[in-house]
């Protein structure tokens, strides 16, 4: 592990390796491109499938989003039922990657063997490995999570934990061989924004080197910032824009939201002054009347 | 309920929790005959994931948990 010092504050510069893009002269500068799983992304936003007016409208907001890695998921049925079962033929014709996940296990058993099916039937490595440890909050169980990241790991997964922002906990995982961690914001669906942003910064300034990606509880475009300007390298979010009034618009806004954080973060946001610091150069004063 | 005649002896199985009663006690051949695209589900017998590939290798037994799912919308 790396021993960087605690923590990060405002102003400071970009802890994560990747270097912002150098701006053509006639080009705006754009946030940099990062790495996760095994890829290289531009877009820092990930975006949930689930709950939208209409699969139409669900792919529209994929678009107007940027994203380029969708959540999905799986569930116990037999019969190809109706507008639920189009939507994949309409994900797919969309070009994100795909990133399932094993929503609703309680056990390590349950998520290993979800994964699993969902590596066929989706045709990708990549999962989204949540297993809840309570009903109310949705809050992941930490040894199941671990015990199942490190069985998958061993397996060829690409483990992206849905986590708490419990930093040991978070150690373990990376120590079972997950290269990225998700924590949560907020519980699931709850809209809250990020509910301990000491803890998330304490991750981020702990573990400089790991992609960290918010997930679970933003709620608006501000929460958004606000993760990416703690410097983590994205955010992936589905209700805050599915149960939007306008979706496609809300997915645009998510957007530039991820795009400016980001573009703050690696510009370094200046330290905070206790008082007025006097912005226009004048010497003294202008009049003497 | 599918025709128990076509392979002899029926079992008693759970498919995604509901009781059923079947005579095609190949795994394979089960989804066959329940009209199921085999590539667009995902199978599990008694908890344990079997691939597409080794489907065609397990015989349902009296008792047995089959679950069948598929892609969905996800957060």
């Amino acid at each position: 592990m790396n021993d960087h010092t605690m923590p990060a504050v405002a102003g400071s510069t970009p802890m994560s390796s990747s270097p912002p893009s150098s701006p053509s002269p006639s080009a705006p500068p754009s946030p940099s491109s990062w790495r996760v799983g095994g890829v290289e992304l531009h877009s820092r936003f990930f975006l949930g499938t689930a709950g939208y007016p209409s699969p139409q409208i669900l792919v529209q907001a994929i678009e107007a989003s940027g994203a380029q890695v969708v959540t999905v998921g799986l569930k116990r049925q037999l019969a190809h039922g109706g507008a639920a079962s189009d939507f994949y033929a309409l994900v797919k014709a969309s070009g994100a990657r795909l990133l399932p996940n094993t929503a609703g296990c309680t056990t390590a058993r349950e998520a290993t063997t979800l994964a699993r099916m969902a590596r066929e039937l989706f045709g990708t490595t990549w999962i989204k490995l949540e297993v809840v440890g309570d009903d109310y909050t949705l809050q992941p169980d930490p040894f199941e999570l671990v015990s199942a990241a490190r069985e998958l790991a061993r397996d060829g997964f690409e483990v992206f934990p849905y986590c708490t922002d419990d930093l040991v906990t978070c150690r373990r995982l990376l120590d079972a061989g997950c290269t990225v961690l998700m924590p949560w914001g907020a519980p699931i669906g709850s809209g809250q924004g990020l509910i301990n942003p000491y803890a998330l910064k304490t991750l981020r300034a702990r573990l400089p080197d790991v992609p960290l990606i918010v997930d679970a509880g933003i709620g608006s475009p501000m929460d958004a910032v606000q993760a990416m300007e703690l410097g983590y390298d994205a955010v992936l979010l589905n209700s805050a824009v599915a149960q939007a009034t306008d979706p496609v618009r809300m997915a645009r806004a998510f957007r530039l939201a991820v795009d400016a954080g980001r573009l703050a973060w690696e510009a370094g946001v200046m330290a905070e002054q206790s008082m007025a610091v006097p912005t226009t150069p004048v010497t003294g004063r202008p009049f003497v009347l | 309920m599918t025709d128990i005649a076509s392979t002899g002896t029926a079992v008693r199985i759970l498919v995604n929790g509901e009781p059923r009663q079947t005579g095609l006690t190949n795994l394979a051949a089960w989804l066959d005959g329940e009209g199921l695209d085999a590539a667009a589900v995902a199978t599990a017998v008694n908890g344990d994931f079997v691939p597409r590939a080794a489907r065609d290798g397990i015989t349902l037994r009296d008792g047995d948990r089959l679950d069948v799912f598929r892609a969905i919308v996800g957060g």
